[in-house]
């Protein structure tokens, strides 16, 4: 069994993001990348799936540019076997799903998170699927290997379900598929130097979309704190400033 | 000249400091408070590989360079002193004195379990009547047939008497020349007979950590439990308090910072006349010197570090780190302190130990005044 963890390189959840040229593209100047924290979750219960036994190997993928390094090595330290960068900006859902999918074929499982926590577009694992014809679930929170099957839990309006399904699977996972991301030990960091980090060409394909323009959300208004006793004002409050009843 | 920082010493930083967020802040306050040290933890940084980091993996290490550990205590002190202290003081006092005086036997009888987080290990130098003057030392070790006997004691020797303590490399004196004390430094196990260890309490700092006395009653142990040489005691002394101040310099950087980060996070958000107080140009320009003395103590601290790995000399580097970066965190806590208020003095906010934890660091591994004596003789006065 060969598992395949898609990792998405995204600013660092704190940034404070701005804009350049324009307001068209997004400046990362000064920016902290992270691994996606999904895909960080995904890569936890890889690793877990692999200390049960029956996982031969966990591969880690990333389409990007020689910056995203870093952030497959910090995969590795975490327990990943090797990792594959395709070497091209990432341009759109499409674009990476297609560059992936020449990477991907011969994988059992693939683990992609739910969406990226820069554009979280919520596509590309769906899209992987389609391409390489591997079944797919999506909302993810729970799954286990037993012989050549996979035991899927998938949130739903209200409840789950409890999916049993013959692979190859792309499972599109959101949280509580694992409980906390894992952190490196030394150890991990160390033999992260020595595990093969594979660089391959990307494959012609062309993106479906492009960005226009990026505007920040509108600042939060202030808060205002209103006496618990004072149900009235803020009843009053909610009539007439915000107008919400 | 290149800044820069490694690809790994990066992927370091944040690893521990995922690691202190994660495990230790959640704990400091409250083991702070009752004075606690926890082995729980002292496990989980084990687990971690942080404890002989920069041993070679045949000693159960992960060959790491002096700059990464650094790194690793700098990150645990931005959270908390005590465990910082803990780690700072196995690593610089416990492990290395073995590591580079040890036999082949001797490194792989104490390194490996010394590594796991399952033992620490002390360096007992100072004693009721030898702090800054250690060669006020009257530990006695006499070589008895085929023993030493130990007579003594030794105060305030961090890791020596938690659970885990397996025991302390002792500086003691061991005859005379020319009518000057010739000191040698000899291996004693916990539960040899004679030697005890009570633990110290009542600190105002590092509560979390732990200190002892230490205690020799004819304690004997084999001729082969000495450290190097006969008479090598002061040399191994000072090779391991070159090393020791870089990771004291390390806690005091990093106290600083994690001081700074709780005074900017608290001036943004605490209001008063209508704006958030960093609005103040007083408390922002406060604030602009904190980030200033930060950046010049970590660029000498580095530096330092950098020497060492690149084989040149560091002591007197080591010696400039440890006295600027210990004092930087005193001026940073007590700023970072008034900038709180009266918060700032309650022991619900972080800040306050902060700034007692800053205290020891002008003080332990040779007080400020030594440090500059040290400094003073380097430049040639
Ligand atoms: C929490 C804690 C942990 C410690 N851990 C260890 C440990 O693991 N191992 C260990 O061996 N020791 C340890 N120490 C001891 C520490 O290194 C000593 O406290 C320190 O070296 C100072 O010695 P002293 O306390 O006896 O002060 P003293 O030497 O008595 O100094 C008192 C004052 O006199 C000044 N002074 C002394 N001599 C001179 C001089 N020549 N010129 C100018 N001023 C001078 C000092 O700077 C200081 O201000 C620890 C101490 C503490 C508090």
């Amino acid at each position: 069994m060969k598992i395949l963890v898609l990792i998405s390189n995204v600013p660092d959840t704190t940034t404070k993001v701005r804009f350049t040229g324009d307001n068209t593209s997004f400046d990362d100047a000064g920016v902290q990348w992270i691994i996606n924290p999904w895909d960080e979750l995904a890569l936890t219960r890889a690793m877990e799936l692999k200390e049960a036994g029956g996982v031969d190997k966990i591969t880690v993928a990333n389409v990007g540019e020689k910056t995203t390094e870093p952030t497959l090595r910090k995969a590795l330290a975490v327990g990943a076997d090797d990792a594959i960068r395709v070497d091209v900006p990432a341009r759109d859902a499409y674009f990476v799903a297609r560059q992936l999918a020449e990477v991907a074929k011969d994988y059992d499982l693939i683990l992609a998170g739910i969406e990226a926590s820069d554009y979280n577009g919520n596509a590309v694992g769906g899209m992987l699927a389609e391409m390489l014809d591997f079944n797919s679930v999506s909302a993810v929170s729970g799954i286990s290997i037993d012989g050549d099957k996979f035991t899927v839990n998938r949130e739903i309006d209200g409840g789950s379900q409890l999916l049993s399904i013959t692979g190859p699977l792309v499972a599109i996972v959101q949280k509580g598929i694992a409980k906390e991301p894992r952190i490196p030990a030394m150890r991990g960091i160390m033999m992260a130097r020595k595990k093969p980090l594979n660089v391959v060409a990307a494959v012609d394909a062309h993106e479906k979309t492009s960005y226009v323009n990026y505007e920040l959300p509108a600042p939060k208004a202030a808060c205002k704190m209103v006496d618990e006793e004072n149900a009235k004002e803020l009843i009053t409050l909610l009539h007439e400033e915000a107008k919400v009843l | 000249m290149d800044f820069e920082l490694s690809e790994e010493q990066n992927l370091i930083r944040e690893t521990v400091r995922d690691f202190a967020e994660r495990e230790i802040k959640p704990l400091a306050r409250d083991l702070d408070e009752k004075g606690e040290f926890s082995v729980e933890l002292t496990r989980k940084i084990g687990e971690m590989g942080l404890f002989g980091m920069y041993l070679p993996e045949r000693y159960g290490g992960q060959g790491l360079d002096t700059l990464s550990y650094i790194i690793a205590v700098e990150e645990i002190a931005r959270v908390d002193g005590s465990h910082a202290a803990t780690l700072a003081a196995h690593n610089s006092l416990g492990i290395y004195p073995l590591y580079a005086f040890g036999t082949e036997e001797q490194k792989m009888r104490y390194l490996p379990q010394l590594c796991t987080g399952d033992g620490l290990w002390s360096f007992g130098l100072t004693e009721p009547g030898a702090g800054s003057d250690s060669r006020g030392s009257k530990t006695t070790a006499v070589i008895d047939g085929d023993q030493w006997v130990i007579n003594g004691s030794k105060i305030f020797i961090t890791n020596g008497s938690s659970e885990i303590s397996k025991g302390c490399t002792v500086q003691a004196v061991s005859g005379e020349e020319n009518g000057k004390k010739v000191f040698s430094t000899i291996i004693v196990e916990k539960g040899t007979p004679g030697f005890k260890a009570l633990t110290m309490h009542g600190k105002m700092m590092w509560r979390a950590s732990d200190t002892a006395e230490l205690f020799f009653d004819d304690v004997r142990v084999p001729k082969a439990n000495l450290l190097g040489q006969i008479g090598q005691g002061s040399k191994i002394m000072l090779q391991t308090l070159d090393g020791g101040r870089l990771s004291i310099a390390a806690m005091g950087l990093g106290c600083a910072q994690g001081a700074f980060e709780l005074a900017l996070a608290y001036a943004n958000e605490r209001k008063q006349f209508g704006k958030p107080i960093s609005k103040f140009q007083i408390n922002a320009f406060k604030l602009a010197d904190m980030a200033t003395k930060i950046e010049l103590a970590r660029n000498l601290l580095y530096k330092a570090c950098w020497l060492k790995d690149s084989g040149k000399p560091f002591a007197k580097e080591a010696a400039m780190s440890k006295l600027y970066c210990s004092e930087i965190a005193r001026e940073v806590a007590d700023e970072a302190v008034q900038i709180h208020g009266g918060y700032g003095l309650m022991k619900d906010y972080d800040v306050e130990r902060f700034y007692r934890d800053q205290r020891l660091l002008q003080i332990g591994e040779g007080t400020s005044e030594i440090q500059r004596l040290v400094i003073s003789r380097y430049i040639g006065c």
